[in-house]
């Protein structure tokens, strides 16, 4: 059998832009902006065949949010794409007001989120964006795993009336979801039923947690693996039955562990379920450089990490 | 002295009044703006007196602006107010919301009974607009540097369709200190955007202190010229001056125009006019009296 980590790579933002150039096509309300990211974001393609329909406001992100609302206003479906650092960062203000506050249908897709530019350090790396706006009314926040996710997200959210923030992953990631797989805002994705322990694990890391999944089985640990696609809305009722279910729920992010994932599954057993919880992710601190794969394993968001924090669950540690 | 009670019988006085436009010649214009201006103005000071909160100086400073675009210039409808083809106007100052909030009922785009929620309990009019609880308001404002960035979207949206919809963002000059501003700024210059125009309600004072001597402005017309924009200067409480800095937009072919509108925080009332303290200062039920006294009825 061929794990998790052995499957062919993918980056995602090629799935993103040709599932945008195909969506243009078929609906001339969608546009884009973009903060001089057309090259970073894979818009090259797009801007060529619909060079009337893309605004780059050069390095000016509260702008660019400020556009995409206008756009909205005027009719447009706007997929404003820019790093996810900067993006979120940056115009905080204006995704909360304009986007959020004022629900316009503007499509928010941060690039590289998460710890892509790890090697850049941590003025690039994005893992604040989860919890930052899971706490914004209204908003969408979704971290698509693989190709075939990422394009149901960008797909759903075009024809979704709304605001909604994406995170694309550039770190290449293998196939994780179904083949038969259909997103679902809201609802986690059952990737392995277990009796145990279960993994949550969201977007780049789902396949960390699979190959976890598969270290698991071969010492005997039944692990139930459970991909989240959408942090918010949030599948309260999947998390609720694996802490019932499961003697405990093990989270993995690219994200700190404050207030994502990690602090969503916290929050949700402890009003719903009480059960014990390891959160996976980086620690209360500015990361190191390095690359996303050095980093992650450097937290122990990692099969290995996540096996050692399976086994403290069942007291096997 | 009169109190609340017995300044409660004008306040729900307020008329509705229609769009007259440029075909009912010159005068009749104006006299329409002038008792409109008056009516809100007079509604607006007891609304915030009643409510205990407000920005009743930047209000009085922005009425005049906001009078004559919603009674001359937008083509908008109550009945259709969100008809694609309409014009956009995104007040960014929203700290002026009772202002908006009674010319919107002037015009007739909620009710006139409705203004007595303001900032109550649950009620749609909160301090600053909310796009979500009224329809006619373009977006949701209260932080400053916000519309002009998407007031320059709408106006692209509308270069896309090539639709003569024009969008209007009416800016504070404090808020200028906002840097998204010169962002946005330099992006509807760079992109030509003739359909789009700032109106700066420049009445020289922020929240707490005078502008030039926080973080001054100035040159305020080179600087908008500079960014590739149109500038008109108007007395921003002469109806006659706003109406034909309005007519003559774009002023000019390929750039957005800024019209810096000349205006003092609290006018035209005595105690108010220009004074710094008066920037969300609550009127007393003498100074209402004072200042319906001042505006005069007819």
């Amino acid at each position: 059998m061929t794990t998790a980590l052995e499957r062919p790579l993918h980056d995602c933002r090629d799935t993103w832009a040709a599932t945008l150039v195909d969506l243009a096509r078929h609906d001339p309300r969608i546009v884009a902006v973009v903060n001089d990211s057309v090259g970073s974001s894979k818009l090259t393609g797009f801007l060529d065949e619909f060079p009337d329909r893309l605004v780059n406001v050069g390095i000016a992100e509260q702008d660019m949010v400020g556009i995409g609302a206008g756009l909205a206003n005027g009719g447009k479906i706007p997929f404003v794409s820019a790093a996810a650092c900067f993006l979120t960062a940056r115009a905080l203000e204006q995704i909360k007001v304009d986007a959020a506050y004022s629900q316009y249908n503007v499509k928010l897709i941060g690039q590289s989120p998460g710890m892509a530019y790890g090697e850049l350090g941590p003025t690039h790396h994005s893992i604040e964006d989860l919890a930052w706006l899971r706490a914004i009314p209204g908003l969408s926040v979704v971290v698509p795993a693989d190709p075939r996710e990422t394009e149901q997200v960008i797909r759903w959210a075009a024809a979704h009336t709304g605001p909604v923030f994406v995170r694309v992953s550039r770190m290449p990631v293998p196939d994780v979801m179904p083949a038969d797989y259909e997103f679902v805002p809201g609802r986690a994705v059952l990737l392995r039923e277990g009796s145990d322990v279960t993994i949550a694990a969201t977007g780049t890391v789902v396949s960390r947690a699979l190959e976890a999944a598969e270290l698991a089985e071969a010492e005997g640990i039944s692990v139930r693996l459970l991909a989240v696609p959408t942090i918010k809305p949030f599948d309260t009722d999947a998390i609720v039955r694996a802490a019932r279910e499961t003697r405990g729920i093990v989270t993995m992010e690219e994200a700190t562990v404050v207030g994502g994932l990690g602090g969503a599954v916290a929050e949700t057993v402890v009003r719903h379920q009480p059960a014990p919880v390891r959160t996976l992710g980086v620690p209360d601190e500015f990361a190191p450089t390095g690359s996303a794969s050095w980093l992650l394993d450097h937290y122990g968001v990692s099969a290995e990490g996540a096996l050692e924090a399976c086994r403290d669950l069942l007291g096997r540690a | 002295m009169t109190g609340s009670a017995a300044t409660a019988a004008p306040a729900d006085a307020l008329p509705v009044f229609g769009r007259v436009g440029a075909e009912a010649g010159r005068e009749a214009v104006l006299a329409h703006l002038a008792e409109a201006a008056r009516a809100v103005r007079r509604r607006d000071i007891q609304l915030v007196h009643e409510a205990g909160q407000g920005h009743i100086g930047g209000e009085f400073s922005v009425t005049d602006i906001l009078v004559t675009l919603y009674m001359h210039v937008l083509n908008v409808s109550p009945e259709r107010p969100d008809d694609p083809e309409r014009d956009r106007l995104i007040l960014s100052k929203g700290h002026a919301a009772a202002a908006l909030y009674t010319v919107l009922a002037a015009r007739g785009f909620i009710g006139v009974d409705e203004l007595r929620s303001f900032v109550q309990p649950l009620s749609r009019l909160n301090g600053h607009p909310a796009r979500t609880k009224i329809e006619a308001v373009e977006a949701s404002t209260g932080p400053l540097g916000h519309g002009l960035p998407i007031a320059v979207g709408t106006a692209v949206a509308g270069r896309m369709d090539g639709s003569p919809r024009r969008t209007f963002v009416v800016l504070g000059d404090g808020e200028l200190q906002e840097g998204s501003n010169w962002e946005a700024l330099m992006t509807a210059g760079n992109r030509r955007l003739d359909r789009l125009v700032a109106v700066v309600d420049r009445n020289r004072l922020q929240q707490g202190a005078r502008v030039a001597d926080t973080n001054d402005l100035e040159p305020l017309a080179d600087k908008a010229r500079a960014f590739g924009w149109e500038v008109v200067e108007a007395d921003g409480h002469d109806h006659g001056a706003l109406v034909d800095a309005f007519a003559a937009v774009p002023a000019a072919s390929g750039r957005p125009t800024m019209i810096v509108a000349h205006t003092d925080k609290g006018y035209p009332v005595s105690y108010m006019r220009d004074q710094v303290s008066w920037h969300h200062k609550v009127p007393t039920a003498q100074h209402v009296q004072i200042a319906l006294d001042e505006l005069g009825t007819t």
